[in-house]
């Protein structure tokens, strides 16, 4: 065990996956020399040359719609979104290009590309540099998505998305890059015996009143809030893989406490909760004890950060919900 | 004497009316006539952004502001155009281009409240005839040419100048905008500083040809200027303007500078940058050279001079204090302007934020 950032871990998963298969390329904005804006890539151009860690021309279109013909290629990019509002330049690509060539193929070609966004807010930007836009890509079919919640998880997920057959849009929760934690990197990430599946949901604290479903930034705040929860046990699962959903983990664990609670900084209309309060509706009818409640982000434009500590779902709005969970 | 750098760039570059040594000199091309007074004015323009942007990184680490992106050295590019606009053309900048919104009459207030986080705008864009400064690289340049399609649609004699980075080149708007400017023969300027870096990436990981020559592609002419060369930059501007004026379509500006700063006061340069470039674009300063050229020429003495040192001094303590002054936005100005008409899912989410926030009116949080 290593006790490291969340940051630290990636560039250590990033740095395995490049070893292990040299097929594997890091494509984006200033990761070369600067090692990324975080320092995500800090340190793998002098490693690996300047051919597998390519500094893009400012472009993300470019950036997403070559990695397509890299993929082609028989290559396995790995392309970073600088932050999270800097990606629909490259919307276009990802929705039409990469989420369907597999399929108009007819499974002739895959599209093994990871692309990396740092996003969701609590940092103290400017605009555009705190949104959290994973619903669109949840939304596409052909698209994985994943956000790791932790070092652990960042270290695993991230070999784990590099190695997947298909294109996995990968969502780290940036205002959590400095949190430290244990980080085994004896684990195989890449053996099923040894790593956790990444596309499962995860228990990540036990309870047995109400399940928190959350996932990247708010599972700190859920597991926070469920330390400081005085009247009610709370569960907390990381949904961990936004699709697909596991809604199998995230049912189990609603039969067992009868209410559930989703959290998410992104919007909350057509946002990742109203997809998990459907289906775990469908599943756990007879189960659920309360309507499944929702502590999201409002449905305004991710606002000034002066402003933002009243956006973000905190400690007490997930502890108001928990608490109307409960009085039903 | 031309210096070749690395990269295979010359310095100076083509259009060059002052010297870094403050030296005047001629070109077939361009000639302006600024007279004493008008020379004067854009040093203290320059002397006053300047002082504006240094308090701005002052406020930064002090946490007053939440990010600053610095201008430094770039001012000649920057007020050198922004003055050559009339009141009626319409300035469509960056992040970076303080010394163009100050030629649009933009308090240093209004720059800073986006970088405080108090605001996503800062100014009243069609009043001072300038759009908010974008951040998302190249969305404007498309804005700047719609704007001209639409002067040109209704016959008006009118301008408007899109401000982007080398970098910005490489995107797709920014090319787009060439594209449309070129076919509606729009009147549009596109002004380019190339200061040598975006971020952490030189100038040619965006181009392998000089900026400026790209324009030929797209059909209109493209020019390089010393964009550290105010008077430079003024004539190069004004001439683009003019021709957009008079129907005769899109010109594109490479103003070769420098970015003397970090990227922002988030980023660290010496992880990618060599300090010998920044000596050598120190000898090359816009204010300098002016300041050289005012003195030699009799055109400015000791005292005029003193003078606007004290008005950057006051300038200064009235952005310190009032960066600190302004007043903090409640959260239920989140709602606000989201939509124009009524919108009942949001005055429900304001109401029910409000409720919420306010029962814990009483409590005391950590
Ligand atoms: C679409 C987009 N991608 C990435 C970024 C992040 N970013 C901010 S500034 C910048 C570099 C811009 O360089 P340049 O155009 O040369 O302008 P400069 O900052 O040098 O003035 C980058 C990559 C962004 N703001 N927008
Ligand atoms: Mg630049």
């Amino acid at each position: 065990m290593t006790t490291m950032t969340m940051a630290k871990a990636l560039n250590v998963g990033l740095r395995r996956a490049m070893e292990s298969d040299s097929r594997v390329l890091l494509f984006g904005e200033d990761i070369g020399r600067l090692g990324g804006v975080f320092r995500i890539t800090d340190g793998l151009q002098k490693d690996f040359g300047e051919h597998r860690v390519m500094d893009a021309p400012l472009a993300e279109s470019g950036i997403v719609g070559t990695a397509v013909g890299l993929a082609m290629r028989g290559y396995r990019p790995v392309v970073e979104i600088q932050f999270d509002g800097f990606v629909y330049p490259a919307f276009d690509q990802i929705v039409s290009q990469v989420a369907k060539l597999h399929r108009r193929s007819e499974g002739m070609l895959a599209m093994p590309i990871v692309i990396r966004i740092p996003f969701g807010g609590g940092i103290g930007a400017v605009e555009h540099h705190s949104e959290s836009p994973e619903a669109y890509f949840a939304h596409t079919a052909g698209l994985r998505v994943l956000s790791p919640s932790d070092p652990q998880a960042a270290y695993l997920t991230i070999q784990q998305a590099i190695a997947c057959q298909d294109p996995v849009v990968y969502f780290e929760p940036k205002r959590r890059y400095w949190d430290k934690g244990d980080v085994d990197e004896a684990v195989d990430a890449l053996d099923p015996s040894q790593a956790p599946d990444p596309w499962r949901a995860r228990i990540v604290r036990r309870g047995s009143d109400v399940t928190v479903a959350c996932y990247g930034p708010m599972v700190r705040t859920c597991l926070e809030a469920a330390t400081a929860s005085a009247d009610a046990s709370i569960e907390v699962v990381d949904l961990q893989s936004l699709s697909p959903l596991d809604i199998d983990t995230l049912a189990e664990s609603v039969e067992r406490t009868g209410r559930l609670v989703v959290v998410h900084e992104a919007a909350g209309s057509l946002g990742l909760g109203a997809e998990v309060a459907a289906r775990i509706t469908e599943r756990c009818f007879f189960a659920l004890e309360a309507p499944v409640l929702r502590v999201t982000g409002y449905d305004v434009p991710y606002p000034p950060s002066r402003v933002e500590e009243h956006f973000l779902p905190g400690l007490d709005r997930v502890l108001d919900a928990v608490d109307r969970a409960m009085e039903y | 004497m031309a210096a070749v750098s690395p990269d295979g760039l010359r310095y100076p570059p083509a259009v060059q009316l002052l010297t870094p040594e403050g030296e005047r000199v001629s070109h077939p091309d361009y000639s302006i006539d600024l007279s004493e007074t008008d020379l004067r004015g854009l040093y203290r323009d320059m002397v006053l952004v300047r002082r504006i942007d240094a308090e701005a990184t002052a406020l930064q680490r002090q946490g007053e502001l939440g990010l600053w992106a610095s201008c430094l050295g770039q001012e000649a590019a920057q007020v050198g155009s922004g003055r050559a606009l009339r009141a009626d053309d319409y300035a469509f900048p960056t992040y970076r281009d303080h010394g163009v919104t100050w030629s649009r009459g933009i308090s240093p207030l209004e720059m800073l409240a986006m970088y405080r986080g108090v605001t996503n705008g800062g100014w009243n864009p069609t009043e001072k005839r300038c759009a908010l400064a974008t951040i998302v690289i190249g969305n404007q340049a498309l804005h700047a040419v719609g704007y001209a399609m639409g002067v040109q649609l209704d016959g008006a004699d009118v301008a408007t100048i899109a401000y982007f980075g080398d970098g910005a080149t490489a995107e797709g708007d920014v090319n787009e905008a060439f594209v449309f400017a070129a076919v509606y023969n729009a009147p549009v300027v596109f002004f380019c500083q190339n200061n040598q870096w975006a971020i952490s990436q030189p100038r040619d990981r965006q181009s392998r040809v000089p900026i400026y020559e790209r324009a030929a592609g797209f059909g209109f002419p493209g020019v390089q200027v010393d964009g550290n060369d105010i008077v430079a930059v003024m004539a190069v501007t004004r001439a683009a303007l003019d021709r957009a004026r008079n129907g005769d379509g899109p010109t594109l500006i490479e103003a070769f500078t420098y970015r003397m700063s970090a990227h922002t006061t988030s980023d660290d340069p010496t992880r990618y940058r060599h300090a010998d470039e920044l000596e050598v674009w120190r000898l090359r300063d816009p204010i300098e050279r002016l300041k050289v050229h005012l003195a030699r020429q009799g055109m400015a003495d000791r005292n005029f001079f003193d003078q606007v040192d004290r008005e950057a001094e006051d300038l200064a303590v009235h952005v310190r204090e009032g960066a600190r002054a302004m007043p903090e936005p409640a959260g239920e100005t989140m709602f606000d302007n989201v939509y124009a008409e009524p919108h009942a899912l949001l005055d429900q989410q304001r109401a029910a934020l409000v409720e919420f926030e306010a029962s814990f009116a009483d409590e005391v949080h950590t």
